[in-house]
């Protein structure tokens, strides 16, 4: 790590002036992911601004409109085993419990979550060109080895993914991230937080220095009856998805009045289709019905070789995810597929 | 000696007080094995994918390796050192060595660590569920099926504290 100096902050107006005078002053809040970057040097700090003592924020709590609101300082294990969300938003659950180890999840907070960089063994490794850590630089996936790699929303520039579980489930459930800064309050729908990579893929998202994320409001619609969080991966615990799916159905009967899938390990950012939705909308729940909405989740996905296998894996993620949704009782720990 | 980039930081350490002057970029994993001589918590990867380095902090178990000491000021700490009550072993201690659930030692701070940390968290009720949570320590002996037999007896009789 290189040298830097640390501040302690009780409230978002302390951080905002412990953030301003340099862009790298950063925030740290579970520091799951961030000390292993400063770490490799994959990032630098001239401060480190820990938001952990801050009187607000920590807790989970209902939303008058019928929602909850997941405090940002709250860990991803206490979200998790929380009793509102596990009754309300079990996806949200599975998806938190699929990622990481138990230890980190006791550590990581739910903004840092959304804030988490990609594990794009490029991006770690200091000594290969990569866009995202240095722009202009290159990038070494394209040409390289991309098992890991985007299939989705790429560009010529980068084509890493954005690692997270959770934000899976959060981009699927149509949250919204409450922001608070130097400008004031703002709000973000979930699918407007994160970014592609296009021209500027060193930046992920769209929270501007020295703003900092408050909390993540879930709407009301939990989808507890028919919901299922799937992630394949090379083995069976502790180890990010290579592809993930997140489903939300509201069914009437067989027939479908809502639909909300999300695809994690394929893009930049959690991958949504509200066209394949709108697909699904009226027909019947079964599998020709959701293959054919996969086919429209992945119109224009394009492999590098390596991950060509993801094209046909997500298909069939999709496809089996919704059927498990019909059945959420078919899910296993660690969102493994049902026997 | 405090200089102006160090933090006073007061740690009780198996229910030991500390304070300790320290830079911010220290780990509590390097503090407890520098600083305080508690070498029991084993650095193993140093950047969080072995869980060698776990130990409780407030009874959760985190990993020391990507925690900043000077984030844990006021904190209460359970190393390995302090799991034994003087000289009888943790009933996990004995587990382990009856179920032959390590062979070179040294995941086995860390495992013991947060095994005692998913007992307390009880979210565990069958072996497939155990084996999920505990994911997060690795063994590169390969004794990951005394480990689970030593935890789930451990879980069955109830006693862990």
């Amino acid at each position: 790590m290189n040298n830097f100096t640390y501040a302690k902050t009780t409230d978002a107006t302390q951080a905002i002036d412990q953030l301003n005078g340099s862009t790298q002053n950063k925030i740290v809040a579970g520091g799951t992911n961030i000390n292993d970057l400063l770490k490799y040097f994959i990032t630098t700090a001239d401060k480190l601004v820990d938001i952990n003592p801050f009187t607000d924020n920590h807790a989970i709590t209902e939303l008058e409109n019928g929602g909850v609101r997941l405090g940002a300082l709250v860990t991803n294990a206490d979200t998790a085993y929380h009793p509102l969300i596990e009754s309300r938003y079990p996806l949200l659950s599975r998806a938190i419990l699929a990622g990481a180890s138990a230890q980190i999840r006791n550590m990581a907070t739910n903004g840092g979550n959304l804030n988490q960089r990609t594990r794009c063994y490029y991006f770690y490794d200091i000594n290969t060109p990569c866009n995202k850590r240095e722009p202009g630089s290159g990038c070494s996936a394209i040409g390289g080895y991309t098992r890991i790699h985007a299939i989705l929303g790429q560009s010529e520039n980068c084509i890493a993914v954005f690692p997270s579980d959770m934000c899976v489930a959060l981009a699927a459930l149509g949250a919204t991230v409450n922001i608070t800064g130097p400008g004031g309050y703002r709000v973000l729908a979930f699918a407007d937080y994160h970014r592609l990579p296009g021209d500027t893929p060193h930046i992920d998202n769209n929270l501007q220095h020295g703003e900092i994320i408050t909390g993540i409001d879930l709407p009301a619609t939990g989808f507890k009856k028919n919901y299922s969080y799937l992630k394949l991966r090379d083995r069976a615990s502790y180890s990010f998805a290579l592809v993930s799916v997140a489903t939300g159905l509201s069914l009437d009967g067989n027939i479908i009045k809502e639909a909300c899938i999300a695809l994690g390990g394929v893009a930049h950012k959690p991958w949504r289709v509200t066209a394949a939705e709108d697909f699904l909308k009226g027909k019947e729940a079964k599998r020709e019905n959701f293959a054919a909405a996969a086919d429209i989740i992945l119109q224009g996905a394009q492999g590098y070789a390596y991950n060509d296998f993801k094209i046909p894996l997500a298909k069939k993620a999709i496809v089996r995810n919704c059927m498990m949704a019909l059945n959420p009782e078919t899910q296993r720990p660690g969102a493994q597929p049902s026997k | 000696m405090e200089t102006n980039n160090t933090h006073t930081t007061s740690l009780r350490v198996n229910g030991n007080d500390y304070q300790l002057n320290i830079l911010p970029w220290v780990s509590l994993l390097d503090a407890l094995r520098e600083n305080l001589d508690l070498t029991g918590t084993k650095k193993g990867c140093d950047h969080g994918q072995c869980g060698a380095c776990t130990v409780l902090v407030d009874g959760k178990r985190v990993l020391s390796c990507l925690t900043l000491a000077v984030m844990k000021d006021g904190s209460e700490i359970t190393t390995i050192e302090g799991i034994a009550k003087n000289e009888a072993l943790h009933p996990l201690q004995k587990a382990f060595i009856e179920h032959d659930a390590f062979q070179c030692g040294y995941c086995t701070p860390g495992q013991i660590c947060s095994g005692i940390g998913m007992l307390k968290e009880g979210k565990a009720h069958t072996r497939e569920e155990v084996k999920e949570l505990m994911s997060g320590n690795l063994c590169r002996c390969g004794a990951h099926k005394g480990i689970i037999d030593a935890l789930m007896e451990v879980k069955e009789g109830g006693n862990y504290e």
